[in-house]
């Protein structure tokens, strides 16, 4: 019954991101300044808003794990940890392709990139720490602390194109702004986007928790089955 | 500069597509490794229980 209810909500969220990107492309007109590139944009922008609440969530989580001691909250954690980094590569590389065309170049030092990729790699940590230790109470402790702490870093991706005005273009979006930066055709469907890619986001952090799941269960029978 | 342009944003978007496309399938390969070694053990399991 759960898998027939992911396996639903995957094909929704495949569907309405068809049917955004039938939108996107035919549906919107190009940009004044950007020409046709903007429309990357629609990937872009969604992808870290999407990340950034994976990240958000798995924070929450750990600190919930750290007051409850509950496996089902690390579970939780590294799942969407794991959901968050395919999300923020998709931002890079939407990004990169973008300023390939606008700047002239793939990649600047720029205080924005620099922290997103600062980001992804601290992320890319986690998971790492957690392959090192094979005690699932220890792993789960230090994962958690790590997790907490690499927020920090999520709130200084967030906040570098208001504190740092360098290359990468400053907050257009109506809740940043108080609007006027961006058409209200162009942002609902940005928006419609980043809903599509969250909804797809929850069944990926569903499946990939099963996965934990089954994966804690072969662990805790190999440990009875070494005790026999 | 517009068929650059153009070209650059199916590049974006194909990226996007294939960033999430071997993630899922990453996924598949995971869950049927692991539904492998779950059997294996529970086998192993069984058998050790056995004798």
């Amino acid at each position: 019954m759960r898998e027939r209810i992911l396996y639903a909500l995957g094909a929704i969220a495949g569907l309405w991101l068809a049917r955004n990107l039938y939108v996107i492309l035919l549906g919107l007109p190009d940009e004044a300044a950007q020409g046709a590139i903007y429309r990357i944009l629609f990937f872009h922008v969604p992808g870290w808003i999407t990340c950034f609440t994976a990240f958000l969530l798995a924070g929450i989580s750990s600190i919930l794990y750290l007051i409850k001691s509950d496996p089902r909250y690390d579970t939780f954690a590294v799942a969407t940890v794991e959901v968050g980094i395919a999300f923020t590569v998709i931002g890079l590389v939407t990004g990169s392709i973008w300023a390939r065309i606008i700047w002239g170049i793939w990649w600047t030092w720029d205080p924005r990139l620099t922290w997103a990729l600062i980001t992804c790699i601290i992320y890319m940590g986690y998971l790492m720490l957690r392959r090192a230790i094979d005690e699932p109470t220890t792993r789960a402790k230090n994962a958690a602390v790590l997790c907490i702490f690499s927020f920090a870093s999520v709130v200084i991706t967030y906040k570098a194109i208001d504190w740092w005005r360098t290359q990468h273009p400053g907050a257009v979006l109506s809740f940043r702004t108080g609007g006027g930066s961006i058409d209200p055709l162009m942002e609902s469907m940005l928006f419609q986007n980043a809903a599509a890619l969250l909804l797809l986001a929850a069944v990926l952090v569903a499946v990939r928790m099963r996965q934990e799941e089954i994966g804690r269960e072969v662990e805790s029978l190999r440990r009875h089955a070494h005790a026999i | 500069m517009d068929e650059r342009n153009f070209t650059y944003m199916f590049f974006g978007f194909a990226a996007a597509w294939l960033i999430l496309a071997l993630y899922v399938l990453s996924l598949v390969a995971r869950e049927k490794r692991l539904r492998r070694e779950l059997d294996s053990v529970r086998n192993m399991l069984e058998q050790r229980e056995r004798t």
